[in-house]
């Protein structure tokens, strides 16, 4: 089994460092295969950014994700390029801080103000764990205390008690779901 | 950071593993995408091992930075990606000519020139065996995985240090971004080479004669410092380092280092097969778009059809010897994927003639070699 998972936003997001945590969290964590790739503009911050992961019980050969399972978008023109990309019967999560109007896709789509959760919880920087909470709840991939655990390894000291309620906040949301 | 256990490793950061494991002592460099992290990893690991990091101002002075180190006696490396390695070329030369040990990493962009900095390309195979001028040989390894960029690099460290030579890394982007789960304990305690020191009287020291050391046609390396007084340049030059114009000595001296590599193909050959037995097609692919390749070929054998995989590991010298096996397999075709417009297909072409198609397949702009690609050339040759 192959799941491919997809995070995109504008570079500074901290999308890319989501998605090490999370592919962390299943390789140092449980024996699940991973795979962490990125692709990215030549600028530090703003311009589109895309981080991949794939989890899988396999070898990973080909290192490139298609069609992915699941997608986070946290900007307009990530949502427009890469929702359609996902897999049918898979699922979008779009920050509805940033996002306005998503593509028709034959997908579950999840809104949620991610950007505006993480300001309300003390700073917007930790919108990218907000959504890592929402994608661990929501694709029940990889168990949360090994996110928990690759996110406290991968964060700046002194951050941990912003982060895991950010962390939460996200696990919160996934519940809310139908 | 001496973790053990499974870990999510970038193959950069294998590759600055493996160096530190190699004995690593020296970095330096000029950062650029996508080898970036090499530089700064080994910014912060170097100075905990008493080793020294080096950001110089350009990539020239950074290939000087390393012979000079190595000719001191420290295990050094630097890396750069393809407008740094074009730079590097000059004294990469007088690497290969003074024979000081070293290792170059190249993680390959998109190019020519600047190019696309943060798209993967395999464009650098030719000018990493002839980007430098004149008659030389060069080792030049490209790994496929995270773990590979781990023990490849050791490996480059252990030729470099036995043969006296520079030694070439040939990452691309996919590999050096990839993070990817690695247990580096795994891999054993690799064994590690250290060089050859000369054990004459100082007096005596001829730093390019042959028949003194553990191999006849390498000579002992002594370390700038421990008295050995001899003298380094990259004119052609007599056993004791002089500079000459005799045909005579020059001629010497340079079948010496051409041959010291040229005659250990076939140990130097690293490759993977993957299911060759009974392979009607072959591709033979390398680097990340090996992963592609390998992929293929599975999907190829869940079809029925009989295709197999040769991963070339060892880029140059070019493994003659098992390539020109595949001539006698009856082939229907052999197929060589790569990021560029078509480089390792031509060796490739060279040795297999006319005994069955060689067929390149290419794509560049960073766009990836897909295994549906590979596997529609494969369906396209049976």
């Amino acid at each position: 089994m192959r799941t491919e998972l997809r995070l995109a936003g504008e570079g500074g997001q901290g999308l890319m460092t989501a998605a090490i945590i999370f592919a962390g969290a299943a390789a140092e964590y449980t024996d699940l295969n991973a795979i962490q790739t990125q692709s990215y503009g030549p600028e530090s911050r703003g311009g589109s950014s895309k981080a991949d992961v794939i989890i899988a019980d396999e070898d990973i050969d080909y290192p490139e994700v298609d069609h992915p399972h699941f997608v986070v978008v946290m900007a307009q023109e990530a949502c427009d390029k890469f929702v359609p990309t996902v897999a049918k019967g898979g699922t979008v999560i779009v920050d509805s801080t940033y996002v306005g109007s998503v593509p028709e896709v034959d997908a579950r789509v999840v809104k949620y103000p991610i950007s505006a959760k993480a300001r309300e919880l003390g700073r917007e920087i930790v919108a990218n764990i907000v959504a890592l909470g929402l994608l661990t709840g929501l694709s029940r991939l990889v168990p949360e205390e090994a996110v928990m655990k690759s996110l406290l390894k991968r964060i700046p000291k002194g951050t941990e008690e912003l982060n895991k309620k950010a962390f939460q906040a996200g696990l919160e949301a996934a519940k809310q779901v139908p | 950071m001496n973790e053990t256990g499974p870990r999510l490793l970038q193959g950069n950061e294998a590759c600055v593993e493996g160096a530190l494991a190699a004995g690593l002592r020296f970095f330096a460099g000029y950062p650029i995408t996508p080898s970036t992290e090499i530089a700064e990893i080994c910014s912060l690991r170097l100075p905990q091992v008493g080793g020294t990091f080096l950001q110089m101002e350009d990539e020239i002075a950074s290939m000087a930075a390393v012979c000079g180190a190595s000719l001191a006696g420290a295990k050094a490396m630097t890396a750069t990606s393809g407008p740094g390695f074009s730079l590097k070329q000059e004294n990469l030369g007088f690497a290969a000519q003074a024979e000081i040990p070293c290792v170059v990493v190249d993680v390959q962009r998109v190019g020519p020139s600047t190019g696309m900095p943060t798209s993967p390309a395999q464009g650098d195979v030719m000018q990493a065996r002839w980007g430098t001028h004149g008659d030389h040989e060069i080792v030049v390894l490209s790994p496929s995985s995270v773990m590979e960029a781990y023990t490849l690099t050791i490996t480059a460290f252990n030729i470099a240090e036995e043969l006296r030579t520079p030694v070439v890394l040939l990452m691309d982007e996919i590999v050096g971004h990839l993070r990817e789960k690695v247990t580096l304990d795994a891999a054993g305690k690799l064994p590690v080479v250290d060089r050859d020191k000369p054990s004459c009287p100082k007096e005596l020291y001829k730093p390019y004669g042959p028949g003194q050391g553990r191999l006849t046609d390498v000579p002992p390396l002594a370390a700038f410092g421990e008295g050995y007084r001899f003298h380094v340049t990259g004119l052609t030059h007599g056993e004791d380092g002089s500079p000459t114009n005799n045909p005579k000595v020059g001629e010497r001296q340079i079948l010496r280092i051409v041959q010291k590599i040229a005659s250990r193909r076939d140990e130097l050959a690293r490759f993977e097969e993957i299911s060759m037995e009974d392979a009607e097609v072959v591709v033979v692919a390398y680097g990340g778009t090996a992963r592609s390749a390998k992929k293929a070929v599975r999907d190829a054998r869940a079809e029925g059809i009989k295709a197999g995989l040769l991963r070339v590991i060892t880029l140059w010298p070019f493994p003659e010897t098992r390539v020109a096996k595949l001539r006698e397999m009856g082939l229907k075709a052999v197929i060589v994927p790569e990021m560029n417009m078509g480089q390792y297909v031509l060796p490739v072409k060279r040795v297999i003639g006319d005994a069955c198609p060689v067929i390149p397949l290419n794509k560049v702009a960073g766009q990836f070699i897909e295994p549906k690609d590979i596997l529609e050339a494969i369906k396209g040759a049976m």
